[in-house]
């Protein structure tokens, strides 16, 4: 986790990675969205929560007006494929392409390959170490900080 | 317990067993690790003996099964007379579906019905609101009105079986659209036997499925308490819940606590309603989660019992046995299941199964091998259920009460859980209550701590899971999952469409306006409520006019 800290500092990072974190949807199971949070501020990372049963149109304008660089989407509903291109989809016609989207909970392994397809950078299922998160968005980034 | 010349004499030969025997082992064969501590971190003890329960009185504090403080159980001879309640919780997609489930698990030995709805239901939204999208039957059964009620109990006499039903805000009105479908059935109230969960507070810091804010979501439940007490005798109206609790990562003993914190809340609300303890208090049941922690866990179900009994007569002044009694409803915990090696996870539902009986529960789901995965298929939850069946059948545990009572480690840790969740329960109190200490964010935030401290636990390696960050090798090939219909939606859309065109337009309004009217006036809500269903007004319009009245609760956001 160190060496990617340092990598973005050498990049000549004057500010923090802004990381937000949503929970699209009816579903309230809020321990992983919280302890990724948790996980992304402790690794130094400013983390908004959004809080439960965000509409995906609720979700985008928050990325918007919090200037994100990255959306945390954590759904364990079985509503993916109905809210994750949604939020996708808004995401590109707000031309917040530059933002990486990952996604956490309980998805299906076929799922996750057409949740690549259109846009989703990385699927997190549960067990996922936190670090591992951590590291992902730390080197997969696509605004420059 | 042994009296002081014999406590010192057991003293003494223990210190010569650490001086002589274990000196010369340790010299030659280290521990594996300098501290050993249970879930919730009470350090354990190389070795226990009598001088460990030297501050317990045997017959004061653990007693007789069947007599007060019921620390070994309930009833006298517990499953000697009658096994546990095997209660499988299911339900997803259309009632039609869920009814098949049902009477599958009836035929497979299942004892008892429990009802998973689906998130639109859960949270009084129709399958049609634009909120319910991508959710309808997804997570569990998706139910908006009386009609779809009677399809998921089609074939089933509901004056034969007991039906638990997992529902907190709108508890009401699907304990409502039951009456209901048992009228038609002609099935009288006072016939009916299951359990409404019905336990907002918890959900306020724990599980989140809040429709109104506290204050009302607490009056309804007390409404139905105060209901159930007068016209549904053999109905639990609330199941007072720590499972939710603790999957949202709160540790054995704050499960205990803030469950017995939220049990205390519920009998002062209803006794500030004017009810008369011995009236509603026998009907009182608790839910509680069984972790892999063995031996903490059955502490924990032992302390539970202590605890309330000696609170219901101490502190409430309940003259009625059964108003001390804690019957308890226990589930396997959901989140020890691990996605990774997936079948090792039916080992670890046997372990905490063991608790749960061996901590002398009522009634028990076991959950399936594949639900960090998904929800149940057939096959997973026939395991699931057989895992119950074998350890009634076979493992001789049943055939003795509390067989591990007495064990010097068990009580010591019973007497300890004990200790910390009432020391917990005076902070809360300390706090102004309950709804204090939700409001404070105290509770989250414990919760939320305990989680995240576990979780960094399980990345240190310091906790081990097998499967997940140790011996994670030959990971097997994936195993089949239940599939949800995507035609579910549809099928569930245009039933509600069929519905509203068919029904009398005119008498839904003049109920709706009539539970409006009752809701402002602070009415108990039952009556009105049951009017509704039987019209067919559906849950979203009874609920629509419940948040008008109350508005919605804003969650507060502490992680």
């Amino acid at each position: 986790m160190s060496e990617t800290t340092l990598k973005v500092r050498s990049a000549g990072a004057e500010r923090r990675i802004r990381a937000l974190v949503a929970k699209p949807g009816l579903n309230s199971h809020d321990r992983g969205a919280k302890v990724i949070a948790r996980a992304l501020r402790d690794s130094g990372m400013e983390v908004i929560y959004t809080g439960l049963r965000q509409t995906p149109e609720q979700i985008v304008e928050a990325a918007m007006q919090e200037d994100v660089d990255v959306l945390c989407l954590s759904i364990l509903s079985g509503a993916h494929m109905t809210l994750l291109p949604e939020i996708v989809g808004l995401m590109k016609r707000r031309s917040l392409d530059d933002v990486l989207v990952i996604a956490g909970g309980i998805i299906p392994d076929e799922d996750i390959s057409k949740l690549k397809e259109i846009g989703i950078a990385e699927v997190f299922g549960p067990g996922t170490p936190t670090h591992v998160t951590v590291d992902y968005i730390k080197s997969n980034l696509r605004r420059k900080l | 317990m042994p009296d002081s010349r014999e406590l010192e004499e057991i003293m003494e030969k223990s210190g010569r067993w650490e001086r002589t025997t274990l000196r010369r082992y340790l010299e030659s064969r280290p521990e594996r690790k300098s501290e050993f501590t249970t879930n919730s971190g009470f350090q354990v003890k190389r070795l226990y003996t009598p001088t460990d329960l030297s501050n317990l009185d045997l017959s004061e504090d653990v007693g007789y099964p069947g007599e007060y403080p019921y620390t070994r159980g309930i009833h006298p001879t517990m499953y000697r007379g009658r096994l546990w309640t095997m209660r499988e919780f299911s339900g997803f997609g259309t009632a039609e579906e869920t009814n098949r489930r049902f009477k599958y698990l009836l035929s497979e030995g299942e004892t008892g019905l429990s009802v998973a709805f689906d998130y639109p239901t859960i949270m009084g939204y129709d399958s049609d609101d634009p909120m319910a999208r991508g959710e309808v039957g997804r997570c569990g059964v998706a139910v908006s009105s009386l009609a779809d009620m009677e399809t998921l109990f089609e074939g089933i006499p509901l004056e034969k079986v007991s039906t638990s039903m997992t529902i907190n805000g709108p508890a009401a009105m699907l304990l409502a659209m039951y009456v209901a479908v048992g009228q038609k059935q002609g099935v009288s109230p006072g016939m009916l036997s299951g359990t409404t969960q019905n336990d907002m507070l918890k959900e306020f810091f724990a599980q989140k499925l809040c429709i109104f804010p506290p204050q009302p979501s607490v009056k309804l439940v007390i409404d139905i308490i105060e209901y159930c007490a007068k016209n549904l005798p053999k109905w639990n109206p609330i199941s007072i819940s720590g499972y939710h609790i603790r999957e949202a990562g709160a540790n054995a003993v704050q499960e205990l606590a803030f469950t017995l914190a939220d049990g205390v809340a519920y009998v002062q609300e209803a006794l500030d309603r004017g009810l008369d303890i011995d009236e509603f208090a026998p009907r009182l049941s608790f839910f509680f989660a069984a972790h892999n922690d063995l031996f903490e866990e059955v502490a924990k179900f032992r302390a539970a019992r202590r605890i309330w009994a000696r609170f219901m007569r101490e502190r409430f002044k309940a003259k009625s046995n059964r108003s001390m009694w804690m019957r308890m409803h226990v589930q396997t915990s959901g989140c020890t299941l691990t996605a990774q090696q997936p079948t090792n996870n039916i080992v670890r539902v046997a372990i905490q199964a063991l608790a749960a009986v061996l901590g002398g529960t009522q009634s028990l789901h076991t959950n399936s091998y594949d639900e960090a995965l998904a929800l149940p298929s057939e096959e997973a939850v026939r395991i699931a259920l057989r895992t119950q069946q074998i350890i009634a059948h076979e493992s001789g545990i049943s055939n003795t009460v509390d067989p591990v009572g007495g064990s010097f480690y068990l009580e010591t840790l019973t007497k300890q859980m004990e200790e910390e969740a009432l020391r917990y329960i005076d902070r809360i109190e300390a706090m102004g209550g309950i709804f204090q200490a939700i409001e404070k964010g105290f509770l989250q935030k414990e919760i939320a701590n305990s989680a995240y401290k576990h979780q960094l636990e399980i990345e240190k390696k310091e906790r081990i899971v097998v499967g997940l960050n140790e011996y994670t090798g030959n990971e097997t090939s994936s195993i089949p999952l239940l599939r949800i219909d995507p035609e579910v939606e549809g099928v569930q859309l245009r039933g509600l469409r069929r519905l509203k065109e068919s029904r009398n337009q005119d008498l839904v309004s003049r109920r709706l306006e009539k539970l409006r009217q009752a809701t402002e006036k602070d009415q108990n809500l039952m009556p009105h409520i049951l009017d509704c269903v039987k019209a067919y007004c559906t849950l979203g319009e009874i609920c629509g006019v419940l948040r008008e009245v109350y508005g919605q609760y804003q969650e507060l956001t502490v992680f």
